[in-house]
């Protein structure tokens, strides 16, 4: 028997006036791992990541978190408080707020609006932006609006927002799209460290950073699994080849 | 009056070929008034076209004697002739005059009248005339003492089509006004069939005024469906752009009403083209200075064109005056088109439903069959990528956005036929033509079609229960409804493009 | 660790600068106008007239709406083009009762309101049960508009209706609440709406002592809306609006739910909206279905953007300038102010996109070139 499962997809199809984005798609993540998923443009890999975190719905397929929780049916804020955290192709940070306030906002807390109006941040939770400011190489911009910040620093900002919603499972899309190699390979070094506290689910397209991050890759193609295992392994699969340098 | 023209044309047959009693015409000229109406009705019986000559003459005072005087005749005598010459009228050679003097006797029916309108039936070779001698003699043999005939009557009004048949029908089903089983059932058969018959044609009036409603709603929205649905632009000035071309529509008219007074039924025709090009230049005008430093800044685009649309308000206040001004149907679009007895379809009504679907065949032609049209689809669906391979997007936008207005000003020429043009007329769509082109579904051209008639059938049939304005009300909630339902609209995107 | 008191963090959160503008503000408004009016003879030229207290305490419940508008337009990201209908509510929930108040003295000596005898109606609608009553009319004052905005709201809020979208549909909501108010049967007075006031709680309505009551009252609570939208906007709670309005599906996914922020600031702004409009009414004199006209709605939008989005001193400031301006041109050049509107619109979303308040901070930047950019 393997590790628990945090993440089952089990034959999940969702379709968009009849083009299928993901095609009986099954998936499983084991609790504490490290994946990485590849794949061309189009193979599903954004289509996976709305399905689990509940922007899109499936139209067919089983979605379970932590072995018991079926999330289809859930709302995106539900599914946050679950423990899934995302980070967006595209870094989306609260731009006319301060880096300070997005780690605010992002923090694992009661999130009701009614509690919202009165909530008062006591030591503790300064005490942990602060950590969490250090850990992204925020610190000295806590005051800053986030708008304002470059681009790489925003990814790291909302990094740093995933990481303070304390999550079972991050979902990174893209994640080092747009930094330098130095902020890349610290990326790395963040995402090992973060492995077996959490687990990750990364997508990315440079296989450098893949590299380093080690770990199982799966292969998306058309909607569904290609190949799964090592880097080696799937680099090498006649098929990976094909649908990457084929037709 | 009435018993006269009976008694006369009960015997019309009898008198037909028999000549004018030369005793009866001097009769005509005799001191006694009662002479006079005794020979009224001997020549009346007579059915001779001399004698609706002679009496006709009678009537306009220009009938001598043998003196050569004029033979004078007092009110109560010209009561009596008018009478006689209203029911001679249905052997008049002429069919018009036959057809006008039967829809004359219909209004009043008399139960006593079915004998001559029968032998006048007989007569008849028109098959229009016939249908109706048919059915009033129904209605005045209805009442007939003989079960028989009534029956015969009963039977042969279900081929009616009107409400007032029917409500006889209905009355003579009931056993208080009918002794005879067999009679009620048929008159009761009698009443369904031409209550089935109204109910059609009411259904029929009813959804050709939702057509025509919708193909309005179609044109006002058309435009919109290309600047709002295709470009994404939320001009809220849309309104005026109809404007425009109603207003366009009155400056042609006067044109020719002093230039080309000959020609003047052909206005429309040239009005057509003016009212485009002017809608369109006012759009490049609004694209160029505003829209266009806008683009991607939805709020912001609404704000900034809903102060154009006052702008332009107040602009054709001061050039043609606060109040509305008068836009005249050609004379071959007035009228209407008869299909059932109770339906008259009006002809400019017809005209529009007909230049609604021109102008959509236009709008479908121009955005799939043309390079402009294919440019305009690359444009919305990827701008930068349509850059890079040479499409000049800055001047696709400009053209797209003079094409939505010039088919703003085509809708504007048609509100001019049917609605009042006057600086404020546009602020009433802006509404409508929102919600078509919202519930259409952004970006779907057959979606706008299938909006603006469905909503025009569907306020026509809550108007005829509910009143106009909870028509409105009703449509407008049913509307924020939907959305909440299916906020991509009927014909909706999916897919990665939906949210972008 | 001691918990800082509620009161004290509802009041902080208004710095301390602004609390010394709000007490001149209050003085101005409450004391030194007031006392202009009523103890300065007419003659003087220190005499505040009747016109003025009108015109400004109409204004000021102006700029409450504006406020309101920009608690869910400029720091919340939802233009809204259905807010004189929740101000017209507001205004004519109070409307029935100084309709009531008129009592026998209307033109046919009826208990019921003029324009019931004359659609010839026997009874009040059961909806004006209560209307006598100032303290049950304020209730309908404050739940009426809250109530139509929760439901609405709620509806398109949860269908995820926004943008363009949502600003669309409140205008529908705007034009079909019009239209109902404009028919006799609805119990409003159809076009002619409510009008010919008496008195409140017996006092006539035209002295001036209850002129500069009501003219004190709106002041008043312009300065709370002001006070408490400060709270509001730096409180998590605005901090949460704000990230919905730069990126609304992050904060789902940081897990939450977008429904229950807008609608607490919308049916909030819509309460606001109600109480000015029950302030405004008996001021003017006046409320007919023509305040919930689309165009009514749209002007507000152009005060909050004069004045400068997503700031609380804005809105009041576009309210002030805008409708000085209308009084202006509609008695100078009348021809002209649809023009001046117009142009309004265009400009400022053109050229100030920030508003006075923005431009202001932009020259004051510029002035000191050390700051930090």
């Amino acid at each position: 028997m393997s590790a628990p499962s945090i993440l089952h997809l089990h034959e999940v199809t969702v379709s968009f006036d009849g083009f299928r984005a993901l095609n009986e798609l099954s998936l499983d993540i084991e609790v504490g791992e490290l994946r990485c998923i590849i794949g061309p443009n189009g193979a599903g890999k954004t289509t996976m990541m709305d399905v689990i975190t509940g922007k899109t719905r499936a139209d067919r397929g089983k979605v379970m978190f932590d072995q018991n929780i079926d999330v289809r049916r859930m709302a995106e804020a539900e599914i946050a408080h679950l423990g899934i955290g995302r980070k967006f192709q595209k870094p989306t940070v609260f731009e006319n707020l301060t880096v300070f306030d997005n780690l605010e906002l992002s923090m694992k807390m009661d999130k009701r609006a009614r509690t919202s109006l009165f909530a008062w941040l006591d030591d503790d939770a300064r005490d942990k932006i602060a950590d969490t400011l250090r850990l992204i190489r925020l610190d000295g911009e806590a005051k800053r609006q986030a708008g304002l910040l470059s681009h790489g620093q925003k990814q790291w900002l909302e990094i740093g927002m995933l990481l303070m919603q304390d999550p079972k499972l991050l979902l990174l899309d893209e994640p080092v799209a747009g930094m330098t190699d130095d902020e890349t390979a610290r990326t790395g070094e963040l995402f090992k460290s973060l492995a077996g506290k959490h687990s990750l689910v990364v997508v990315e397209h440079d296989m450098g950073f893949i590299e380093q991050l080690g770990g199982t890759v799966t292969v998306l193609h058309e909607g569904s699994v290609l190949a799964e295992g090592d880097l080696a392994t799937v680099q090498n699969d006649p098929r990976v080849i094909e649908v990457y340098l084929g037709r | 009056m009435r018993r006269l023209a009976f008694a006369l044309l009960c015997c019309l047959s009898l008198a037909a070929h028999a000549a004018l009693d030369p005793a009866a015409v001097k009769q005509l000229a005799a001191e006694e008034s009662e002479d006079k109406i005794a020979a009224i009705h001997k020549l009346a019986l007579t059915a001779e076209p001399e004698a609706l000559a002679l009496l006709q003459q009678l009537a306009d005072d220009t009938l001598k004697d043998d003196k050569g005087e004029d033979i004078t005749i007092n009110n109560r005598v010209r009561r009596e002739l008018e009478g006689a010459l209203a029911v001679l009228k249905l052997i008049d050679p002429d069919a018009a005059v036959r057809y006008k003097a039967v829809k004359e006797i219909a209004t009043n029916v008399d139960a006593g009248m079915g004998p001559m309108l029968a032998k006048a039936r007989d007569r008849e070779s028109d098959p229009k005339i016939r249908a109706l001698l048919v059915e009033i003699h129904a209605l005045a043999t209805l009442k007939d003492a003989d079960p028989k005939i009534r029956l015969a009557a009963a039977a042969a009004l279900a081929g009616s089509a009107d409400p007032n048949t029917k409500a006889v029908l209905k009355a003579q089903s009931e056993p208080a006004n009918e002794a005879e089983v067999d009679v009620r059932r048929e008159a009761f058969r009698s009443y369904l069939a031409v209550k089935d018959r109204l109910t059609l044609a009411e259904t029929i009036g009813r959804i050709f005024s939702g057509l025509s409603l919708g193909s309005i709603l179609l044109l006002a929205a058309l435009g919109l469906a290309i600047t709002y649905g295709v470009m994404g632009v939320i001009n809220m000035a849309h309104g005026e752009l109809l404007m425009i071309g109603a207003y366009a529509t009155y400056v042609i008219q006067g044109l020719f009403r002093t230039h080309f007074p000959a020609q003047l039924d052909w206005y429309l025709l040239a009005a057509v083209p003016v009212a485009f090009f002017a809608a369109a230049t006012v759009g490049v005008l609004l694209e160029r200075t505003v829209i266009r430093w806008l683009y991607g800044r939805a709020l912001e685009t609404l704000l900034a064109t809903w102060g154009l649309s006052l702008m332009l308000i107040q602009a054709a206040r001061v050039i043609f005056g606060a109040q509305n001004v008068e836009v005249a149907n050609p004379s071959w679009m007035s009228g209407g088109l008869e299909i059932l007895p109770s339906i008259v379809l009006p002809l400019n009504r017809i005209v529009i439903v007909g230049f609604a679907l021109f102008v959509l065949a236009l709008v479908w032609v121009l955005m799939n069959r043309t390079r402009l049209g294919m440019f305009v689809r690359a444009v919305t669906q990827n701008r930068a990528m349509a850059g890079c391979v040479g499409v000049p997007t800055g001047r696709i936008d400009t053209v797209a956005f003079a094409l939505g207005a010039g088919i703003a000003g085509l809708g504007g020429v048609a509100l001019s036929q049917i609605a009042n043009v006057g600086p404020d007329m546009g602020q009433g769509y802006i509404v409508d033509s929102f919600m078509v082109v919202v519930l259409g579904g952004v970006g779907q051209l057959a979606g706008a079609v299938w909006a603006a008639l469905g909503l025009g059938i569907v306020t026509k049939f809550i108007e005829s229960w509910a009143g106009a304005v909870i028509a409105k009300i009703v449509v407008l909630v049913f509307i924020i409804m939907f959305i909440q339902k299916r906020p991509q609209g009927l014909f909706a995107l999916k897919g990665r493009f939906v949210e972008s | 660790m001691t918990r800082t008191p509620f009161i004290v963090r509802f009041l902080g959160a208004t710095p301390k600068s602004g609390w010394i503008a709000l007490a001149f503000a209050a003085a101005l408004t409450m004391v030194l106008l007031p006392a202009l009016h009523l103890l300065v003879p007419a003659g003087s030229s220190f005499h505040v007239s009747a016109y003025v207290i009108t015109l400004v305490g109409k204004i000021m419940c102006y700029a409450i709406v504006a406020v309101a508008m920009d608690l869910i337009w400029g720091y919340t990201g939802i233009l809204s083009l259905g807010h004189g209908v929740f101000f017209a509510l507001g205004g004519y929930a109070f409307g029935m009762y100084l309709m009531r108040q008129i009592g026998r003295d209307g033109s046919y000596q009826s208990d019921l309101p003029d324009f019931m005898v004359f659609l010839d109606w026997k009874q009040l609608p059961w909806y004006w049960t209560g209307s006598d009553s100032i303290l049950w009319s304020i209730l309908l004052v404050l739940v009426v508009p809250a109530l139509v905005a929760l439901v609405f709201g709620f509806f398109a809020f949860r269908s995820r209706i926004k943008g363009v979208y949502f600003s669309i549909i409140t205008q529908a909501m705007t034009f079909a609440a019009m239209l109902f108010f404009f028919r006799n049967e609805t119990g409003f007075g159809g076009n002619n709406g409510f009008t010919d006031f008496k008195r409140i709680l017996g006092h006539s309505i035209t002295s001036p002592g209850m002129r500069v009551s009501l003219f004190a009252l709106t002041a008043l609570m312009l300065l709370a809306t002001l006070v408490l939208g400060r709270y509001l906007v730096t409180s998590k709670l605005g901090r949460v609006l704000a990230a919905i309005r730069d990126a609304e599906s992050r904060v789902m996914f940081i897990g939450y739910n977008p429904l229950y922020y807008k609608l607490f600031i919308w049916t909030l702004s819509a309460l606001l909206c109600g109480i000015a409009g029950a302030l405004y009414v008996p001021q003017v004199g006046i409320i007919n279905p023509g305040e919930m006209s689309p165009a009514n709605s749209i002007e507000i939008a152009i005060w909050v953007a004069v004045g400068g989005r997503a700031t609380l001193v804005g809105p009041v400031l576009g309210a002030f300038i805008v409708n000085l301006a209308k009084s202006f041109f509609t008695v100078a050049f009348p021809e002209y102010w649809l023009f001046f509107l117009g142009a309004l619109f265009v400009g400022v979303t053109l050229w100030l996109p920030d508003g006075v308040v923005g431009l202001w901070r932009k020259l004051r930047e510029q002035r000191k070139p050390g700051s930090a950019a």
